[in-house]
């Protein structure tokens, strides 16, 4: 299995020259693979973190007693431990691993800046993690949902960010191919959309220079604007925008097809990087927003559906002519399924972003529901696809250990995502029915507390699905290690169909 | 096709700054004209910055992660209102740095929870909260009442936030610790200059231990004053339409 040349011709002789990853590879150039190991191990250990301490939260919700009454250990300080891992950790390392892969091999260019600096976003990010999450653990936070970590921790982000423009944007300016993969741009727009949106959002003077607290320069009604305005995009940009790019190599690749649609890419690109930017408001409505606000967010909200189903629809078009693969290759079958609920989940989110049903699914576990079939459905489908791919590679393997634990990976994980999201429907459309209800007599029918304890059954549950999606991160785990020794499992090849 | 996009495609400054001006569009337009504070926010009587006791409550509960289950945000909805009472003003989070209105509602709504209970009650559901409600899922906070509350700096917190806006005066902050202690019932000395300062301030021992100011004075502190400040009697909503 290895990689070939991006195959087939495209109707478009530009999309042919363009979509083709890869298509100088012969050529001998010394790529710093050495920097995308380190992010690909990265990468697995903070994912398998994220999950358990998202499993550990989970197990809190039904069973208050593993709070523990310490105050490290409370479910307030462990979830943004959770959240935190999962995007900026686990996320954060697979975009900063397949973007060095990919840059490098479109551009036929080694990474920008050497080893050294390669090396130092490395160190850095990977500091930037472990100061924000100790710093949660013990009390150190902006309470600022997604952008937690204090002023020194994201002046450090912010140096490392600059660094990786640097080496990302060198690459792309070095580059020997005349035009730049689409994947780049949208990298690219990652990398600098997030730039923005940080530095905006965490503007604050400390108390004291030799102290961890700040207090931001927003206040009320526009802190909550900014911060939404940033905690969309981290979606729009850093869960989105930057797995796009992952979505259109590896997709590609996998497949050995090339891109659907040049034309679709250019567009849902540039539609889909204008509009992002205006949905965040639909995270406060009937809030003290004022209310122009909040149907502007809602009504570009709506509008995102279409530009976000053009990259699905490109990515899952590439599979044209070579769907039968999906029944031999189990990577591709993560790839794809990723695919397939980022168009889910970004059909939910518009419908979410209506103001009636918001009204009804804010503040419920629907929204929890809603984020993780994007989270665990999309951008974690789609990292263990690059990753699959990645390690065989990177670590000079034949191939995998072993297909049928990928298929395992793929069922248990699966699995554990729909009990995790059908649980969340149920208990978020449960509870909001629960709040607004009322008895023959006009009074609310339930007190707080009852829709509380209506919860429990499904918490249980949804802890139970995050258990499965952690045993198949496990599996993952055995079967990378296992690959990246060489090893090569002894097992049945699944049966192949008949050559066409 | 006349325009073309590969010299896009080809050129990564151009195509940095195309998508600078294309992500900015979006931000500008909702976010500048909410600067204009006067159209933004209601004319409400009432509002005041935070006491410094309340002021260090706060950044307990934003170091405790509260508003992770906790939403301080009462909709204007027929049920929100007769649980929680009358609906959230932007005026009234005219101080919060940061804003704390959340996005889930783990636990109930606090935007009003001020007077709600005693803090007798406050002191015992912070020890364990399923002690006053057994199906409770909160974390139990035991820690809090155990702990001095450290206030030397205070005067630095008030300086801090008068930078990014918050009309503390210099009285305000050369009376930081006093005040303190005068809303926690160990002041020495006349009450009145702290009540003109700080009106509706809760006062008194909040924790049951009239000993010593403890962290969990501070959280009762601003956990009683949440939603009690803006003057309903006088409030018009048809005028702070917007």
């Amino acid at each position: 299995m290895t990689a070939s040349q991006g195959a087939g011709a495209a109707a478009n002789p530009a999309a042919q020259f363009v979509l083709n990853p890869d298509r100088g590879e012969a050529t001998a150039v010394s790529y710093n693979d050495d920097i995308v190991r380190k992010f690909t191990a990265a990468t697995v250990f903070w994912g398998v973190a994220a999950f358990a301490a998202g499993l550990a939260i989970a197990l809190q919700l039904a069973f208050p007693v593993l709070n523990l009454d310490l105050e490290w250990t409370t479910f307030g300080r462990l979830r943004p431990v959770h959240t935190s891992a999962a995007v900026f950790a686990f996320g954060g390392n697979v975009l900063f691993a397949t973007s060095f892969y990919v840059v490098q091999r479109t551009c036929r260019a080694t990474l920008f800046g050497g080893p050294a600096l390669a090396n130092f976003i490395f160190w850095g990010y990977q500091l930037v993690i472990v100061l924000a999450a100790t710093g949660y653990v013990l009390g150190i936070t902006q309470s600022k949902e997604y952008a937690e970590p204090e002023w020194y921790v994201d002046l450090l982000l912010t140096l490392v960010w600059v660094c990786y423009l640097v080496a990302f944007g060198g690459t792309l300016l070095k580059r020997r191919e005349p035009h730049i993969y689409v994947a780049n741009w949208f990298y690219l727009a990652f990398i600098l959309t997030v730039a923005v949106l940080h530095i905006v959002n965490n503007l604050a003077v400390p108390v004291s220079w030799s102290g961890t607290k700040s207090y931001g320069v927003w206040a009320g009604v526009q802190d909550a604007m900014t911060q939404w305005w940033y905690g969309h995009n981290a979606v729009g940009f850093f869960l989105t925008a930057g797995f796009l790019g992952i979505m259109y190599y590896f997709v590609p690749k996998q497949a050995e097809r090339p891109v659907y649609s040049y034309r679709l890419s250019v567009v849902h690109f540039w539609t889909l990087i204008f509009l992002y930017i205006w949905a965040g408001p639909h995270h406060l409505h009937y809030s003290a927003l004022p209310d122009w606000l909040q149907t502007l967010g809602m009504t570009f909200s709506l509008i995102l559906w279409m530009p976000s189903w053009g990259g699905m629809i490109n990515g899952v078009m590439t599979l044209s002519g070579a769907w039968h693969k999906l029944r031999t290759d189990p990577v591709l079958r993560f790839l794809i399924t990723s695919v397939a609920f980022y168009g889910m989940s970004t059909f939910e989110g518009p419908v979410m972003s209506i103001k009636a049903v918001n009204s009804l699914s804010h503040f419920t576990d629907w929204t929890i529901g809603h984020v993780h079939s994007g989270a665990l459905g999309w951008v974690a489908f789609v990292s263990f696809g690059a990753v699959y791919f990645l390690v065989p590679r990177l670590w000079g393997a034949a191939r995998l250990y072993s297909l049928n634990l990928v298929t395992l990976h793929f069922w248990i994980a699966t699995i554990g995502i729909v009990l995790y999201i059908t649980a969340m429907w149920v208990s978020g459309i449960m509870q909001g029915l629960m709040w607004r209800a009322y008895d023959d007599y006009g009074f609310l029918q339930y007190s707080f507390i009852e829709t509380v304890q209506a919860m429990r059954p499904y918490y249980m549950i949804r802890a139970l699905g995050g258990l499965l999606f952690l045993a198949g991160a496990l599996v993952m785990v055995y079967n990378l290690v296992q690959t990246a020794k060489g090893r090569v499992r002894d097992e049945e090849p699944v049966a192949l169909p008949a050559p066409a | 096709m006349a325009f073309s996009h590969e010299k896009i495609e080809t050129n990564v400054v151009l195509l940095s700054i195309l998508i600078l001006v294309t992500i900015s569009v979006g931000g500008l337009v909702q976010m500048v004209p909410l600067a204009t504070m006067d159209q933004t926010i209601e004319k409400v009587q009432g509002m005041r910055p935070y006491s410094p006791l309340e002021l260090l409550g706060r950044n307990i509960y934003v170091r405790e992660g509260c508003y992770l289950c906790h939403s301080q945000m009462v909709r204007p909805f027929r049920d929100e209102v007769e649980r929680y009472g009358h609906y959230s003003l932007a005026a009234e989070s005219l101080y919060d740095h940061p804003f704390q209105w959340g996005s889930k509602r783990t636990g109930p709504d606090l935007a009003r929870v001020g007077g709600k209970y005693s803090n007798d009650w406050h002191a015992l559901h912070m020890a364990n909260p399923r002690a006053v409600v057994p199906e409770s899922i909160m974390p139990a906070y035991s820690f809090m009442a155990r702990r001095e509350l450290r206030a030397d700096d205070a005067a630095e917190h008030l300086k801090a936030l008068r930078t990014v806006g918050v009309p503390y005066t210099e009285d305000d902050i050369a009376n930081a610790l006093a005040d303190l202690k005068t809303q926690a019932g160990a002041g020495e000395g006349d009450i009145r200059p702290f009540t003109e300062r700080y009106p509706k301030a809760p006062m008194g021992d909040f924790d049951g231990d009239p000993k010593r100011i403890t962290e969990l004075d501070a959280l009762i502190a601003y956990l009683q004053v949440l939603g009690t400040l803006v003057d309903f009697t006088t409030f018009r909503p048809e005028l702070a339409r917007r």
